[in-house]
């Protein structure tokens, strides 16, 4: 590791250290944005792990997440709420392996309608099983507070964090790189692009499903149509987007602003989200296509551009 | 004894609907030997690369390297199994600098390099073509022969036993010309196999031990050089049945 390496690495130690802090204010209002923050953040870091280098679009992440809070549900009350989180990532992780072996052959069209059609398809089967068994929901009961939730979701996001940074520097990164630059010459290289593709997405999965097992307990009460809603999906899209998927840090920067604006929306003007979201994914691919990280290495180019001329 | 060819292909066929691309194909390149494939457009040259490669798979027929088929591999086995190639029409990887786009070669070519090797090489093959200097670059400020030789070099990096080139020296001017002659010439006396598809006769005379003709998916003819250009049912299939 370089020096640079080092002094990233601590900045990134302290910030996370800071923002631990912040139950210890002890005001509940910043708390909860706190927590829809840290779980944006991890979905949307972990989302453009796999779909900023390869441009597939995926619109899977509500129903990985659902299936991370039906399994912290369902399994609550017989087993320790420790051994359920694997389980959930594992859950997760399987089903984007066999979403990933199925789809990721196509082309990016057809994939990102198979994953928006999938988070369907599970609540359907989900709630056509809780019909069988006469259940409307599932009670996710814990003694866990608010901020054992937000700490939880910290300590995923700098494992999410860790991880991509190993994967950037590594081969497997580069190939991610290459087969999102072209895939024809990433395969005449002797890349395996199916498997690095269905790796990527597996660790977008299992992370998603996590995610939505730390939260259940905050539902207390879980039905399919929350734990499944497709608007997370298109919240997490539009995010690290507007972030940008260039950077490891890019979503989080994305993730911070639009949380903020989203409580305006949804407080003032709770009918019309959906209406406002899709407004929000138009002004963002227009005006900032690669996001505020594009913005900001265009800005520096400018001002490069100013100095050499002055 | 004669060695094993490095590359064979028999009976080599491929189908896209009703159009017979490549028919009933054959040859073989022996170790060290450059070997043109010629012909008019539409003859089914570049598909019988893309068979090799594996970019498309024959409908019927083997195509063996160093004895072993390779025929119902992916593209990706093919390549690790130490065939490389370029595409007629160039394939950068747009977001990486010069150095990178080799080193994909390099990285998951047919030995396996990683790091400090993997950069090494990637610069060796760089000084090969004549681009060391740009090795920081990014992609969009070459010129195209320069994109045509960073292909060539992220070829060469996977360290194949054999090299395909897609009709590499088209669409450059005549100084360019020459120097891309001269470029493959020191690749040949590397001792380096090539299949090489091109229609510049210049090239094919100075470059190519033996050539392989096809027209409408069919060889035609094989030999050397002189005796193929000089053979009557080439200059017939170049020329167009009307003119003969
Ligand atoms: N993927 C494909 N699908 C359908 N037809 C194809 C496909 N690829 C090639 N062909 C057809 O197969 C025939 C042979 O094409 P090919 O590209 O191999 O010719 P070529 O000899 O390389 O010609 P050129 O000198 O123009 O590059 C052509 O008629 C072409 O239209
Ligand atoms: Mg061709």
């Amino acid at each position: 590791m370089t020096a640079r390496d080092w002094q990233k690495l601590i900045t990134a130690a302290v910030l996370l250290g800071i923002a631990a802090l912040l139950p210890l204010t002890g005001n509940a209002y910043w708390l909860s944005l706190g927590v829809s923050v840290a779980m944006y953040t991890v979905l949307a870091t972990s989302w453009a792990l796999f779909s900023g280098p390869t441009h597939y679009i995926s619109l899977a992440t509500a129903a990985f997440f659902g299936v991370g809070t039906y399994v912290m549900g369902s399994g609550i009350e017989v087993m320790p709420y420790w051994t359920l989180l694997p389980l959930a990532a594992l859950a997760g992780g399987l089903l984007a392996a066999l979403v990933g072996l199925a789809t990721l052959r196509l082309s990016g069209v057809y994939f990102v309608i198979f994953t928006l059609g999938l988070a369907e398809m599970v609540r359907q089967c989900v709630t056509w099983y809780q019909n069988q068994t006469g259940h409307k929901g599932t009670y996710v009961l814990t003694e866990l507070t608010e901020a054992d939730i937000y700490w939880q979701l910290l300590g995923l996001a700098a494992l999410v964090y860790l991880a991509g940074w190993a994967i950037q520097r590594s081969r497997l990164g580069f190939a991610l790189r290459i087969i999102g630059d072209d895939e024809e010459v990433a395969a005449h290289s002797g890349i395996n692009t199916a498997l690095v593709k269905v790796a990527l997405f597996v660790v977008s999965g299992l992370v998603a499903a996590t995610v939505g097992a730390i939260i259940a307990p905050r539902y207390v009460y879980i039905e399919p149509a929350t734990a499944f809603a497709p608007m997370l999906s298109f919240q997490v899209v539009i995010m690290a987007l507007l972030g940008g998927t260039g950077r490891l840090w890019g979503p989080l920067i994305g993730v911070i602003p639009f949380t903020l604006l989203w409580e305006v929306i949804s407080a003032s003007f709770p009918n019309q989200t959906t209406l406002l979201l899709g407004l929000c994914f138009l002004l963002i691919v227009y005006v900032l296509p690669k996001g505020f990280v594009g913005l900001m290495q265009r800005l520096d180019l400018m001002r490069q551009g100013r100095e050499a001329f002055a | 004894m004669r060695q094993a060819p490095v590359l064979s292909l028999r009976g080599a066929t491929k189908r896209f609907g009703g159009l017979v691309a490549v028919d009933q194909l054959g040859f073989d390149v022996a170790e060290h030997q450059v070997m043109g494939l010629i012909g008019p457009n539409g003859s089914g040259k570049s598909t019988t690369l893309n068979l090799i490669s594996g970019a498309l798979s024959p409908t019927s027929g083997t195509i063996a390297l160093k004895g072993q088929p390779i025929t119902a591999l992916s593209a990706r086995a093919i390549a690790r199994k130490g065939v490389s190639r370029t595409f007629q029409l160039v394939r950068m990887l747009p977001s990486m600098t010069v150095l990178e786009n080799v080193m994909a070669g390099a990285v998951f070519g047919h030995r396996r390099r990683w790091g400090g090797s993997a950069e090494a090489h990637a610069i060796a093959m760089l000084e090969e073509v004549g681009m060391a200097d740009e090795a920081g670059s990014p992609i969009g400020q070459l010129t195209y022969i320069d994109t045509k030789r960073l292909e060539l070099a992220r070829a060469l990096a996977g360290e194949p036993e054999v090299l395909l080139l897609d009709e590499w020296l088209a669409g450059l001017n005549p100084t360019e010309l020459e120097e891309g002659i001269a470029l493959i010439h020191r690749l040949r006396d590397e001792g380096r196999t090539i299949v090489l598809v091109e229609h510049v006769m210049d090239a094919i005379r100075s470059l190519c031990d033996a050539c392989v003709v096809m027209s409408s998916g069919k060889k035609i003819a094989e030999g050397t050089p002189e005796e193929v250009l000089s053979d009557p049912e080439v200059i017939r299939a170049y020329l167009g049945d009307d003119d003969a």
